[in-house]
Parts: structure tokens; C-alpha cells; sequence
């Protein structure tokens, strides 16, 4: 047989494709069907956060962090209210505590559930992803309850949050609680033990502890190596560290470990959500510092001064004095910072955020090498890539 | 904590005395300024040395100060997971003086330089491709310094004419209006209309 001269070849993968998870373009290297080299182009979805909050107040900058990664919007907006109230040094009451700890463990689940079905989808499941929106949507409409609107909540205050709670809406998450463990099971039934889904993520997309600790992986992605390292254990904010929950690690670092994990990861966040709900008591849920939160609406109706600061809130803004922080949360994909440098004034002066899915995707080159081309999607959506927060 | 890290300071001044510009703890976090040319020399420290172990290279920035002679900060957030501590470390340079590129220590430097490069043109020696990040291909200028303007110098628009996007200068309806709330009685700079002879008085 003559001999067969095979050249490597490149293939364009994305912007618009339903693996991409959005805008992700790719140049991959081929050799026949296996990768050699990938290089990620990202920046398609590049808005110039970090400049716009550099021309904002803090409030105002705050609902950008929701545009991020709007699959778990709040969750971003509480690495930057922590920062900011690290700056000014406030006092955060219980209550407020309380929900913002509930509400990230919902916006966790509505990542994990985002992921999960998804990674499911790219492998050819299409069935988890249509029960997994169900749920998204009643978790939805507990962001909606809670601050208006379902996606992007501006929900987080510095100071606490913008308003409380209902009873109602305490009784239908408590009722959300006790349904779910249903639907996750039912989820596991079409996929854990599912011999296409093995076939496609067991022993794919490989990652050791060394690994995943240089090239800056965190979240389920760094405790997929085996390593016990979540932020809300280690250096607990807000009221993580009255909680008792587990954390679930891996074994072998492969996607269908981050597949598992994150199945755990929901089921220990209903847990840390009924402890929210039956530890939290009445009170306030904003500073009641009138130099770092608006005051309420109804006291703004008798007295002269509470209506002298909401003005002052919401033209000047609140003035942060001269600092820098790198305040980092557990964010549902990895570790979410903010570097906040302030000046004094009521802008802040820098504001660099690190996002998770960046760094990850960087890592998609080493992850893929050697791999099938049709292993790159399954890695990728084990990745949990949202372009929102990789591009700012 | 603050314990903690008031000894691993003292550490790092002792041990790299050469290198290290100060040391400070502000908030509970540990900031540490260095010369900019040992920027490898002292990250490979603080990743090798088992009283500091910061094997994880959370995040590098940049930050602009257009008013000092080294206008730019490069600021490098590490953590420690052996030790279940984060430090920063800071080092200034100027637009033309490059920076030791750390991706041979820690890979994930990689696009993190790349980024600061792209938003701040600053320049890291020793980084294996220093390829724009986030801009659009052929993108002029560096975003996120301050005399960028917010609005930028050119616009995209699709023309139905040639059949492809287009880069016009950009162009405002309406001047961008930047707004001064800050409050005349807490420490603006400049004199109120009409307060000028305000000064005299005193």
C-alpha cells in the first residue's frame, strides 16, 4: 500500500455554534480527527465593564455584575458588595446575611442545573435539559419575588439587600426544597449510570492536582483533583461559616467527575437553604447607617433628613475611603474576585475582576491535547463556560 | 490572622531584602511593593518556600495612575492553599519598561498578561505571545487606561453599500455628559462659581 502523507490541518470552530456556549471561537489544530492545539479567541462579548464601573457610582456599578455571568447572577453581585463593605468597613445585619446566603445556594442551583443539562446536551442527551428549565424557571421566580426581576436582580446592596423577603416566599423555597430531590434523582436516572454519557466524559478532559493549581483553576474544577478547597469552608463570608455542609470532591479529575460533583454540590446548597430558612429571624436586611445605605422608602415619607440622604444615595453615591481589597466569593463556577482600589471619592477607581471561566478556558488547550475533536465539546461544557464573565 | 501575616511579611522584606520595596497589611491583606526587573525572582519565592507556598496565581492586573512618572501598576494576587492565605503583590512601570513575564512559573499567567497588555499596553518580557485579548482584531489603543475616553474613538456599523462592518470615527449625537454629584463640602478641588474671593476672606 503506497504511503499516505496525512497533514495537519485547521479548523474554525465558532463564533456561532451550539457548543461554543455562547461566543466562543476556537482555531483548532488537527491530525486527522485527534487535537493537537487549541487556541481560544475570546472577547467577542467584550462590553468594557471594569471602564463603565469606573464611571459609575457604587450603586450604579453594582447591577453589572449580574450582566457577567447571568446564569448565577447574584452570586457575582456578592463578591462586589463584600469588597466594597470591606472598604468601608460596615456591618452587614444578620438578616440580610441570612438571604444573601440563600440566595446564592439558588443561584448556585441554577448553574449547576445550567451546566449539568447542558454538558448533557453537548454529549446528546436532550431530555435533562428541557426538566432541568423547569426548575430554573420556579428558581427564577424566586429571584423575581425577591428583587423584580428574574435575571438580572441588582439584588445585593451594600449594606445588605434591597428588600425583605415575604413569609410566602420563605414557605414556597421551603416547598422547593423538599420537591427537588425528586428531579435530581430523576436527572441521575438518565444519566449517571447512562453508557453514552460515560462513554463521552469518563477519562475525558483529565486534570491533576499540580495542573489545575498552575494554571489557576478553582471551584469544581480544582476539587475535581481531589483537593477540599472551597472559599465558603476556607475563608467563610457572610454567615458560611454557621453553616454545616459538605464538600464533595473527585477522584480522577475527568468531566464525569464534575458531572457527579455538581449533582452533589445542589443537593448540599437545598441543605444549606433550609438552614438559612430556619435560622433566620426578623430584622433589618439594609445598613441602617445612613452614610453607606439609602434609607427606607416609608421613613422617607415623615422624615426631612431620610429624603435628604436617598437624594444624596442616589445622585452622589457613597464615599468610599482610600483602599484596595481582593475579595474573592465561591462563586458556582470557581473563584470569583474583585480587586476594588478606591481613591476616596464616590467612583471607584479601579475595579478588576477575576473571573473562574477565564482561566479555565485558558486551560482548554491542555485539556484537549490528544483528545478527539468530539471530546472538545464535552470538555468544554465540563468547563462551565459562560462568556459573559470570560469577556466583561 | 493578622498575626499571620504580619510574620510572613516580615519574612519576605528579610528574605528578599533586595527586592522588596515595603510591606504593608491594610484590611487584613498583606501588600507587598517590589522592583519591577525581580518580579519573577520574588513570585518564584512565595511559590517555592514552604512559609509561603502561594502556588496559585489568582489573578494579575493592571491599574493606571496618569499623574506619576511610572504610570502603571501591575498587581499579581496569589493564594495559598498549604496555608489558606492570599497576599498581593505590587510593582510599578511606565509604558515603555517591560515587565518579567512569570508564565514559565505559573501557566495561567499566560492570558492574564496578555489582558494587561491589551487594556493597559503594558509590556511583559519573556511571555511567549503577546497577542490582544479581548479588543477586536486590528484594535488600536488601550482601553482601560484613564485618558481613554469611555466612549472610545470608533464606532462599528454593517454598510449595506460595500456588504461588510465598518469602523467610522465615532460620532455623538450628543456630547457624553459627565455629571459632577460630588458634595461642594466635602473636599472638591475646585472654586464654586462665584465663591472665588472666598479664599481671601478666610
Amino acid at each position: 500500500m503506497a504511503e499516505v502523507q496525512i497533514k495537519n490541518y485547521t479548523l474554525n470552530f465558532g463564533p456561532q455554534h451550539p457548543a461554543a456556549h455562547g461566543v466562543l471561537r476556537m482555531v483548532m489544530e488537527l491530525d486527522g480527527e485527534v487535537v493537537e492545539r487549541i487556541d481560544p479567541h475570546i472577547g467577542l462579548l467584550h462590553r468594557g465593564t471594569e471602564k463603565l464601573i469606573e464611571h459609575k457610582t457604587y450603586m450604579q456599578a453594582m447591577p453589572y455584575f449580574d450582566r457577567l455571568d447571568y446564569v448565577a447572577a447574584m452570586s457575582q453581585e456578592h463578591a462586589f458588595v463584600l469588597a466594597a463593605e470591606k472598604l468601608l468597613a460596615c456591618e452587614v445585619p444578620e438578616r440580610a446575611q441570612y438571604i444573601r446566603v440563600l440566595f446564592s445556594e439558588i443561584s448556585r442551583i441554577l448553574n449547576h442545573l445550567m451546566n449539568v443539562c447542558a454538558q448533557a446536551m453537548d454529549v446528546g442527551a436532550t431530555t435533562p435539559m428541557l426538566w432541568g428549565f423547569v426548575e430554573r424557571e420556579t428558581l427564577m421566580e424566586f429571584y423575581e419575588r425577591a428583587s423584580g426581576a428574574r435575571m438580572h436582580a441588582a439584588y445585593f446592596r451594600v449594606g445588605g439587600v434591597h428588600q425583605d423577603i415575604t413569609e410566602k416566599l420563605e414557605e414556597d423555597i421551603r416547598a422547593f426544597i423538599a420537591h427537588f430531590p425528586k428531579v435530581l434523582e430523576d436527572i441521575e436516572a438518565l444519566l449517571t449510570e447512562n453508557r453514552i454519557f460515560k462513554q463521552r466524559n469518563v477519562d475525558i478532559g483529565v486534570v491533576t492536582d499540580e495542573e489545575a493549581m498552575a494554571w489557576g483553576f478553582s471551584g469544581v474544577m480544582l476539587r475535581s483533583t481531589g483537593l477540599a478547597w472551597d472559599l465558603r469552608k476556607a475563608q467563610p463570608y457572610d454567615v458560611y461559616a454557621k453553616m454545616d455542609f459538605d464538600i464533595p470532591v473527585g477522584l480522577n479529575g475527568d468531566c464525569f467527575d464534575r458531572y457527579l460533583m455538581r449533582m452533589e454540590e445542589m443537593r448540599q446548597s437545598l441543605k444549606i437553604m433550609t438552614q438559612c430558612l430556619d435560622q433566620m429571624k426578623p430584622g433589618p436586611v439594609l445598613s441602617t447607617d445612613p452614610k453607606i445605605a439609602p434609607p427606607r422608602r416609608s421613613d422617607m415619607k415623615t422624615s426631612m433628613e431620610a429624603l435628604i440622604n436617598h437624594f444624596k444615595h442616589y445622585t452622589e453615591g457613597v464615599r468610599v475611603p482610600a483602599g484596595e481589597t481582593y475579595t474573592a466569593v465561591e462563586a458556582p463556577k470557581g473563584e470569583f474576585g474583585v480587586y476594588l482600589v478606591s481613591d476616596g471619592s464616590n467612583k471607584p477607581y479601579r475595579c478588576k475582576i477575576r473571573a473562574p471561566g477565564f482561566a479555565h478556558l485558558q486551560g482548554m488547550d491542555f485539556l484537549t491535547r490528544g483528545h478527539m475533536l468530539a471530546d472538545a465539546s464535552a470538555i468544554l461544557g465540563s468547563l462551565d463556560i459562560v462568556f459573559g464573565e470570560v469577556d466583561r | 490572622m493578622y498575626e499571620a501575616l504580619k510574620e510572613l511579611g516580615e519574612l519576605i522584606a528579610a528574605e528578599l531584602s533586595d527586592d522588596v520595596v515595603s510591606t504593608k497589611i491594610a484590611l487584613g491583606e498583606l501588600i507587598v511593593n517590589i522592583r519591577t526587573d525581580s518580579v519573577d525572582k520574588v513570585l518564584e519565592f512565595l511559590r517555592n518556600d514552604p512559609n509561603c507556598k502561594f502556588e496559585v496565581l489568582c489573578d494579575v492586573c493592571g491599574v493606571d495612575y496618569p499623574n506619576r512618572s511610572k504610570r502603571f501598576d501591575v498587581v499579581y494576587n496569589l493564594l495559598s492553599l498549604r496555608h489558606n492565605q492570599r497576599i498581593i503583590v505590587k510593582t510599578e512601570t511606565d509604558a515603555r519598561t517591560p515587565v518579567p513575564s512569570v508564565v514559565g512559573l505559573f501557566p495561567a499567567a499566560n492570558w492574564f498578561e496578555r489582558e494587561a497588555w491589551d487594556m493597559y499596553g503594558i509590556m511583559f518580557s519573556g511571555h511567549p505571545d503577546l497577542r490582544r485579548m479581548l479588543t477586536d482584531y486590528g484594535f488600536e489603543g488601550h482601553p482601560l487606561r484613564k485618558d481613554f475616553p469611555l466612549t472610545g474613538y470608533v464606532e462599528l456599523r454593517y454598510s449595506e453599500d460595500e456588504k461588510r462592518v465598518m469602523y467610522e470615527p465615532v460620532n455623538l449625537t450628543q456630547e457624553f455628559r459627565k455629571f459632577d454629584f460630588e458634595s461642594p463640602w466635602e473636599g472638591t478641588q475646585y472654586v464654586l462659581p462665584g465663591d472665588e474671593k472666598a479664599e481671601g476672606q478666610g
